[in-house]
């Protein structure tokens, strides 16, 4: 045997790079190659010029206290978030008395206690609804008053944050119902049913919310008896309601949808009928399954109620406009309010995309096979 | 047993099946009754309706549509007078939605795309930004984004006098941005033709290349012949254009003198802020539709095509994009349709859109039911074409295999 035919191993291969730990995550990351390296340093050098101008405009030399001279002085180097120190009770009440402002406090910390705890899945029983009944009649009667010793306040001074809560979670709890049976008559036999509820789901999802909310404040009050005088508020309720249960009834048709036929077959062969097999076979399924579309929904809802201030309803948005607009010293802070009010809506909508995310991880755990 | 066999007794023909009969007469009841519970409650709104504008002497129709609207445009496509009758004003305002939708789709549809692959990037720090910037976006109203950079672009930038020009010959203000546009020559139409002609020429150069592939598997090179065609052939036409009647390349470019901006084309601040707040917030929904798109491909189709020997650009255009557009398309008509509907927003700001100039021809004439109905019919039938055109594209793109 010659040397040339003997067995040389080649040498072995180098370890392959720490993935793991501080060295290892940074790696991958950030360095993984050139054009990596490239983009991370570039956009280090960025954030290292603007993080610093932005903290400094709105914490160094930001302005905190209500006043007007300071934050002149600043001269927009410096966040004037006086203007929220100043004006904060309006932008969060509207036009609500001042002496009672309370009450719509109390309320909405009610209201969303009650989402809260709505939220747990352990308190997903029937007992939900009457709270919520009780939960919501409690609201308007604080609001409203004129019971138990209360200043009665009209609606039409009602504004801020609550009726932001009260119009999305209202109209939201209006259209829940209705969004059920229109998801059940799209998948109807009868093609009469069928055709009627195509129809109302394609007008309003083709149609711009405002529109609807200009039929609520103006069209409405043709159509009523003459003599019969609806609220504006609870005009505009019925308008979102009905806006947001074409969109549901889309989604809970898809829930419908997903269940599986044998479910329903199974129900007939056990005797149910048409109503008994879906409200106790197929929609708890289907709505279940739906339940994260369902909460973004909700999520679209509560950001489109910002609309009504354009049928002068004075929620979170209007009620910043009612404080800010008018006031010839305040107003060149207005940059200021709309950071306030944009953090509110963000605390919620974000809080509740957490939520529907977390939710939707639950539920899939279920049908997760090991 | 192999004595007479009994015959098999003839089994009775079927009852009629009156359960199914039954059914049948209710099924039909019950749409009766559904149409006259509609029919009645249609007639009582008419009804009230019409008693309702008896008692306040209010007329219908929409015969006001040719009366003079009284009231100016501050902009729009074509000129428009106060004189005017309504359906012009009601044209200018759908000609703006359209034109703040149309320039608004193609911004949020750039951005939202470099967003989405953004989110999927290998670094870090761009991934979070763009993730950032969807979470903060996408969880703040549109209205009060849009009241926000209405307020940023007219309150927070200097007067005209001082204008910002962050490029040479662009002016922003609060009076609105100044940009240079070129000026129309006749050359262009010569430019036209070479364009033209440059598309004929590629046409038959792709077919070659198509019957080269096919006889022998030689794949000639299409993207720079082509680009080359067009190019070539469009700045032919236009340099026999400039010759024949004098340079085309004339720009007119906006000046700033010590009173105001002139020259030059300009948009109003409304415009800008209803573009802005609508493309940046489309953006952040554009870009989850894209990064679900590219997501929905599996991670074995890029092995396979890889495996096939296929190259960067091939994978992406033969194996990728053809799969992530079959999802991405339908969400993003969706989003287009979402965008056109929140151009109604524009009312805000005071943009002469078409749902302001029904409103202020609502509060003029007091014809309510008119003017939502022509802004909701209007709005309809834009959903239905391009739902129309969806289905189209949809039926193209289908998976081959499942339509057998």
């Amino acid at each position: 045997m010659s040397e040339a035919h003997m067995f040389v191993a080649i040498p072995p291969r180098p370890a392959p790079r720490r993935i793991r730990g501080t060295a290892g995550w940074l790696r991958k990351n950030l360095f993984s190659d050139w054009p990596n390296s490239i983009a991370t340093i570039l956009l280090l050098m960025l954030f290292a010029w603007y993080v610093p101008q932005f903290v400094n405009w709105a914490v160094i030399s930001a302005v905190a206290r209500p006043d007007v001279e300071a934050c002149r002085a600043a001269a927009h180097a410096g966040a004037c978030w006086g203007v929220v120190a100043e004006k904060y009770r309006i932008i969060l009440f509207g036009r609500y008395p001042y002496a009672q402002q309370w009450r719509p406090l109390v309320a909405v910390l009610l209201l969303l206690s009650l989402v809260g705890l709505s939220t747990l899945p352990r308190m997903w029983r029937w007992t939900l609804l009457p709270l919520w009944l009780l939960g919501m009649t409690v609201f308007v009667a604080l609001m409203g008053g004129g019971i138990a010793g209360l200043v009665p306040v009209p609606t039409s001074l009602w504004g801020g944050l609550p009726l932001t809560v009260l119009l999305s979670v209202g109209g939201m709890t209006l259209a829940f119902p209705l969004a059920i049976l229109v998801a059940m008559g799209r998948r109807s036999a009868l093609p009469v049913v069928r055709t009627l509820c195509t129809l109302y789901v394609e007008l309003i999802r083709g149609v711009p919310l405002i529109s609807v909310l200009f039929m609520a404040s103006f069209m409405l009050p043709l159509f009523l008896p003459q003599g019969v005088k609806l609220d504006v508020l609870i005009r505009v309720l019925v308008g979102i309601g009905l806006f947001t249960a074409a969109y549901m009834a889309e989604i809970v048709r898809g829930g419908l949808q997903a269940v599986p036929r044998g479910q329903a077959e199974a129900a007939r062969a056990l005797g149910l009928g048409y109503w008994k097999t879906h409200a106790l076979v197929l929609l708890p399924q289907a709505l279940q399954a739906v339940l994260p579309s369902l909460v973004n929904s909700f999520i679209g809802t509560f950001k489109d109620c910002s609309l009504v201030t354009i049928v002068s309803l004075y929620e979170l948005t209007g009620a910043l406009s009612l404080a800010l607009g008018g006031d010839v010293v305040w107003r060149p802070f207005f940059l200021e309010g709309y950071f306030f009010v944009a953090f509110i809506y963000w605390i919620f909508c974000f809080g509740m995309s957490r939520y529907s995310v977390r939710l939707e991880h639950r539920l899939a755990r279920g049908l997760r096979r090991n | 047993m192999s004595g007479t066999q009994t015959p098999l007794p003839i089994s009775p023909r079927p009852p009629p099946d009156l359960r199914a009969d039954a059914r049948r007469w209710r099924e039909r009841l019950i749409q009766l009754i559904v149409l006259a519970i509609i029919a009645v409650v249609l007639w009582w709104l008419m009804h009230n309706t019409l008693a309702n504008m008896r008692a306040r002497g209010a007329h219908a129709g929409f015969d006001f549509l040719f009366d003079p609207a009284g009231f100016d445009i501050s902009e729009g496509l074509f000129g428009y007078e106060s004189g005017q009758p309504f359906w012009r004003a009601f044209l200018v305002g759908l000609g703006n939605t359209l034109r703040v939708a149309l320039v608004s789709i193609v911004a949020c549809t750039v951005l939202g795309t470099l967003l989405g692959i953004g989110r999927l990037s290998r670094n870090f720090l761009l991934r979070s930004l763009c993730t950032g910037y969807i979470e903060l976006v996408r969880n703040v109203p549109v209205l009060l984004q849009l009241l926000m950079w209405y307020f940023i672009l007219t309150d927070m930038l200097p007067a005209s006098d001082e204008a910002l020009a962050p490029l040479p010959g662009i002016f922003l203000s609060k009076s609105g941005l100044a940009f240079p546009v070129p000026v129309l020559s006749v050359a262009w139409l010569y430019a036209g033709v070479g364009f033209v002609f440059g598309i004929n020429m590629s046409v038959l150069y792709l077919r070659r290349v198509r019957r080269v592939l096919y006889d022998s598997g030689r794949q000639l090179p299409r993207v720079w012949p082509v680009f080359l065609l067009l190019a070539g052939a469009t700045l032919l036409g236009c340099l026999i254009g400039a010759v024949i009647h004098g340079a085309p390349w004339a720009f007119d470019v906006p000046e700033k003198s010590a009173i105001n901006i002139s020259g030059g084309a300009a948009v109003t601040p409304e415009f800008l802020a209803v573009c802005i707040a609508l493309s940046t917030y489309t953006a952040a929904f554009v870009a989850e539709v894209v990064r679900a798109g590219i997501l929905s491909v599996q991670h074995g189709q890029l092995e396979a095509a890889r495996a096939l020997g296929l190259n960067r650009v091939q994978q992406l255009q033969r194996v990728i994009l053809p799969q992530a557009l079959r999802v991405i398309v339908p969400s993003l008509t969706n989003q287009y349709l979402n965008l056109t509907k929140n151009s109604s927003l524009a009312v805000a700001v005071g943009y002469p859109d078409l749902v302001s100039i029904a409103n202020t021809s609502l509060n003029q004439t007091g014809r309510a039911f008119e003017c939502v109905a022509i802004i909701m019919t209007v709005y309809v039938t834009l959903s239905l074409i391009t739902a129309w055109l969806m289905n189209r594209y949809n039926r193209r793109v289908a998976l081959r295999g499942l339509q057998g």
